[in-house]
């Protein structure tokens, strides 16, 4: 097997707040390979999000990465500095965020903000540039780019905003995508547009791409493998065919369940008991342990991850077995 | 565009109109009116004289309809003390604050944008702390007493700077100003350092406030994803970002400048409008007081004007949103 | 200040790391974690309190025109008056000792401020409410006039108002009001605006309780966190105003000098080197605004929502 584009291993950051430690990502562990998708599914305040920023070294105040490594085609950059890592951002490794309202500086042109992500990078004059940004509005499927690039943000649509924003990422040909739920905030017919262009080009120019959701639908159409995040830690992971028709933590369980259109008319909606603790707050041993209909006295330990089947990965004391899954 | 100016332009000269009419509204019915005009020291036939003259026998609108005409040609009274119109007067003296003005407006925003922005962007830093700390003594000192104390130290004390008076003029594009010889320079340094001292606290503080808002927003952070260098991005993409309320500020306060200089050039004997404006009310000059104030609402709804105007140029929301209106 | 990524936010809980319960014991604590700010309320408190006992405190009275003499003039600090008492700070071109004189400017400037910030505030909360409370119509007429008011500088309305009505404590006090009342007026209206749409005053409407009663009763007092700011700001702002105004000649007479009439006597000796006719009131007067712009600010932090924890 080849080089993986991107292999996280152990990753632990933490936020110093005044009110507490909050442990966003505890122990993620897994890796791309080139031109495949990673579907990184979880709730709000998983630690996804966070994860992504890791990756990139986006990490803020009180935040920073504690321990783990981030290898990236077997470099690790978790402790690399900004200098390093401005030379990779942008350029080897890209990333698209979820809002396209604000990712946009208002005051300054389309052309300027798609310009400079060349420039910082490469040695292109300002005509090239200018012709490499327009040929990706093409690419991306936005009519007339000429005179879309003489424009301001505030001009677009939010799906035009947001193809701006993948085009600018894809312009120096990254290697490694790290997209923050990127439809979220767009039309369901849009978001399938996107989806559907992202999935093209990645195919086209062999881009690994890590596309962070909390949306299954989106996953299942789009992604090679995925790994599921509940307070900050992975706790299912494996290839999208086989984890979403055989869960086997009960929390991956109740995520596929509770999908409306997997319930059948009339019948009461399935939910997930409980809600998702405070991270400065969390239940001692498995997390999920509180809201799981399947938990017992083993689970007040944290489990480890365990490779039950090859190519899964699974942190539970108590997984579903087949049979059981109703 | 032209729509958006002339709509501005409209609005402007309604405003002048309106003020046109307080001041004289005003001076009607504070005072008798017979006083703006004579000297307090004519005698009874001067007086009638002048009341016929003048028309202020007639019914108020008609004396109001009078001034605005005369207003129009140039024409707002005769000064006592120097018997020469007022207008003219304050016009002789207007490029003196005009220049001051300019520099201390200058020196604020030269000085004031980086030191508020550096603020901003390391707010933790012992010399960010230092500048707000300093900048609220910048707005709190009254402007005169910081002037007094100017001149005793540079000129009294160390006798580096001279105390009062404006320095040689030299004319650059046609343009009377003191900055071209040390002479002149030496006089303006002090004068225009007061002058600037309030708003120069006033651009740091926007601009700390400016800078820490939007260093944290998302286009920053994305900007950082592309990796663009921090140079880049403070430059340019905050830069950009604060300058629009900088400027709306400074436009507005730059009508304060002119105002406010009444007292620096007090201080200073500074050779400008402000202090023609102090001696007139000394000396009880009463045309060049109403002379003054209308001069001064033109040169505000001016301002205003340039400032809107700026304004939509910098901010591309603005400006396309009047055009679709 | 913490940033947390959005989609941790949810789930942090807000710290509970003070053992305090009441507002106002959180209001101190707050406030008292910066010490330059508490250095400046002890200060103002100090100068409040000497300004309201100077007919008590000071040596001389400087307005009692029987005791002052020309022969005292100018005497620089230390050196000893006609009347054997020692000028610790000199006197003036007058012959008034600095000391008593300053009591006695800071007795003028301080309440020509406060009562002149008191009267303003008064009238602008009352305009602003009625503006934000009714809207429509009445809301735009009266912040036309506020905005037309406060696009003019302040020193420009003061200085005509004053050249118009003459000298005298009083005057000075109306030309005050007039320049700083639209300031509150605005502050107020705008977050009254924003009160008003929360739901307890939806309820107080449903509960058909008069309108002057919603206004004073509910709506109020959940604006007054930004009055308190501006209020404090603004008041030193006055006195500055009030001293600028004294040194231009206009304002207060010359027989009740306030601070900045002293500052304006002393300013002619400046080049002969009696400087300390116009340093000491000076550093009175520096030392009260510095003080109450030092507390304002710091009000202002603590005060607002958005800056908290």
């Amino acid at each position: 097997m080849e080089t993986p584009t991107l292999e996280v291993r152990n990753l632990r950051t933490h936020f110093f707040t005044k009110a507490g430690v909050v442990k966003a990502v505890d122990d993620v562990s897994f890796s791309i390979q080139p031109g495949q998708v990673l579907g990184l599914v979880g709730e709000s305040g998983s630690g996804k999000t966070v994860t992504g920023f890791s990756v990139l070294g986006l990490v803020d105040e009180p935040g920073r990465v504690v321990s783990g490594d981030i290898l990236f085609k077997g470099r690790n950059i978790a402790r690399a500095d900004d200098t390093e890592m401005r030379s990779l951002r942008g350029a080897s490794i890209a990333m698209i965020f979820q809002d396209p309202m604000m990712t946009l500086n208002p005051v300054l042109r389309i052309d300027t903000q798609m310009i400079e992500a060349i420039t910082a990078h490469r040695n292109v004059d300002q005509d090239g540039a200018r012709q490499e940004a327009r040929d990706m509005l093409g690419k991306v499927g936005i009519a007339s780019p000429d005179e879309r690039l003489k424009a301001y943000p505030h001009q677009f649509s939010g799906g035009m905003r947001q193809r701006v924003a993948i085009a600018i990422a894809l312009l120096n040909r990254p290697e490694l995508i790290v997209a923050d739920e990127p439809t979220t905030a767009l039309d369901v017919t849009i978001q399938g547009q996107i989806l559907y262009e992202v999935q093209r080009l990645c195919e086209e120019t062999g881009t690994a791409l890590m596309w962070i959701t909390h949306d299954l639908a989106v996953v299942a159409g789009l992604a090679d493998t995925i790994s599921v995040m509940y307070a900050g830690r992975v706790v299912e992971s494996g290839s999208v065919e086989e984890v979403l028709e055989q869960p086997m933590h009960p929390y991956t369980h109740g995520l596929i369940g509770s999908v409306p259109s997997r319930n059948k008319r009339g019948q009461p909606l399935r939910q997930i008991p409980g809600m998702t603790p405070s991270l400065l707050n969390l239940p001692s041993g498995c997390a999920f342990r509180t809201r799981c209909s399947f938990s017992t006295d083993a689970c007040q330990v944290i489990p480890d991850m365990s490779e039950p089947v090859p190519g899964r990965t699974l942190r539970c004391h108590e997984p579903i077995v087949q049979h059981e899954a109703v | 565009m032209t729509v958006f100016i002339i709509r501005r332009l409209l609005q402007a000269a309604l405003v002048v109109l309106m003020m046109s009419f307080v001041v004289f509204a005003g001076v009607f019915l504070v005072g008798d009116p017979v006083d703006i005009l004579v000297a307090d020291d004519a005698d009874q036939a001067e007086r009638e004289q002048v009341i016929r003259e003048m028309g202020l026998d007639k019914p108020f609108i008609v004396q109001y309809g009078i001034f605005l005409k005369n207003g129009l040609n140039g024409d707002l009274g005769e000064s006592f003390v120097f018997d020469e119109p007022a207008v003219g007067l304050i016009l002789e003296r207007m490029p003196a604050t005009i220049e001051l003005a300019t520099v201390s407006l200058l020196i604020a925003v030269v000085l004031g944008i980086p030191l508020g922005v550096w603020a901003g962007l390391k707010p933790e830093a012992w010399s960010s702390r230092a500048i707000i700390t300093g900048s609220i003594f910048g707005f709190s000192l009254p402007t005169f007493w910081v002037g007094i104390m100017m001149i005793l130290l540079f000129a009294v004390i160390l006798g580096w700077l001279p105390s009062t008076g404006r320095g040689d003029v030299g004319y650059v594009l046609g343009i009377p100003t003191s900055l071209v010889s040390w002479k002149g320079f030496s006089h303006i340094v002090l004068p225009a350092v007061n002058l600037a001292l309030f708003n120069l606290a006033l651009v740091i503080r926007l601009a700390r406030a400016g800078a820490r808002e939007v260093m944290h927003q998302d286009y920053i952070k994305f900007a950082r994803a592309k990796g663009l260098s921090q140079s880049r991005i403070v430059l340019i993409h905050v830069m950009k970002n604060i300058m629009i309320p900088v400027v709306t500020v400074l436009g507005l306060e730059f009508g304060g400048l002119l105002a406010f200089s009444v007292v620096t050039e007090t201080v200073f004997a500074w050779p400008g409008m402000g202090k023609l404006l102090i001696d007139s009310i000394n000396l009880l000059d009463r045309p060049v007081i109403v002379a003054y104030l209308m001069i001064i609402v033109l040169l505000f709804v001016v301002i205003n004007l340039v400032v809107d105007v700026l304004y939509s140029v910098l901010d591309p929301r603005v400006r396309l949103q009047d055009v679709k209106a | 200040m913490s940033v947390i990524p959005e989609d941790l936010e949810p789930l942090v809980e807000k710290a509970v790391s003070k053992p305090v319960d009441t507002p106002l014991r959180r209001f101190v604590s707050d406030y008292t974690e910066n010490s330059i700010a508490v250095l400046g309320f002890i200060v103002i408190v100090v100068i409040t309190v000497l300004a309201i006992l100077a007919p008590w405190i000071a040596p001389t009275n400087p307005y009692d025109l029987a005791t002052v003499s020309i022969m005292d003039s100018r005497l620089a600090p230390g050196e000893q008056m006609m009347s054997g008492m020692t000028a610790y700070l000199g006197t003036d071109g007058s012959g008034r000792d600095m000391v008593s004189a300053m009591l006695y400017g800071l007795r003028i400037s301080l309440s020509v401020g406060a009562g002149s910030g008191v009267i303003a505030l008064a009238i602008g909360v009352i305009v602003g409410l009625v503006a934000a409370y009714f809207g429509g119509r009445t809301d735009a007429v009266i912040m036309r006039i506020v905005d037309m008011q406060l696009s003019f500088p302040a020193i420009l309305v003061a200085l005509v108002l004053l050249v118009t009505l003459g000298k005298g404590i009083d005057k000075t006090i109306i030309a005050l009001v007039v320049v700083q009342w639209a300031y509150y007026a605005r502050t107020i209206r705008a977050t009254a605006l924003v009160e008003r749409q929360k739901e307890y005053i939806e309820s107080a409407v449903c509960l058909a309780l008069s309108k002057n009663r919603i206004m004073l009763r509910h709506l109020l007092p959940n604006c007054m966190a930004p009055i308190i700011v501006v209020g404090t700001m603004q008041v030193a702002s006055a006195i500055s105003l009030e001293a600028t105004l004294s040194f231009l000649g206009l304002g207060m007479p010359e027989t009740e000098p306030s601070l900045g009439r002293l500052i304006a006597n002393g300013f002619e000796y400046i080049m002969s080197g009696r400087y300390w006719i116009s340093i000491y009131p000076g550093i009175a007067l520096l030392v009260t605004i510095v003080s109450i712009n030092l507390v304002g600010d710091r009000l202002r932090d603590v005060l607002n929502p958005r800056l908290q924890r």
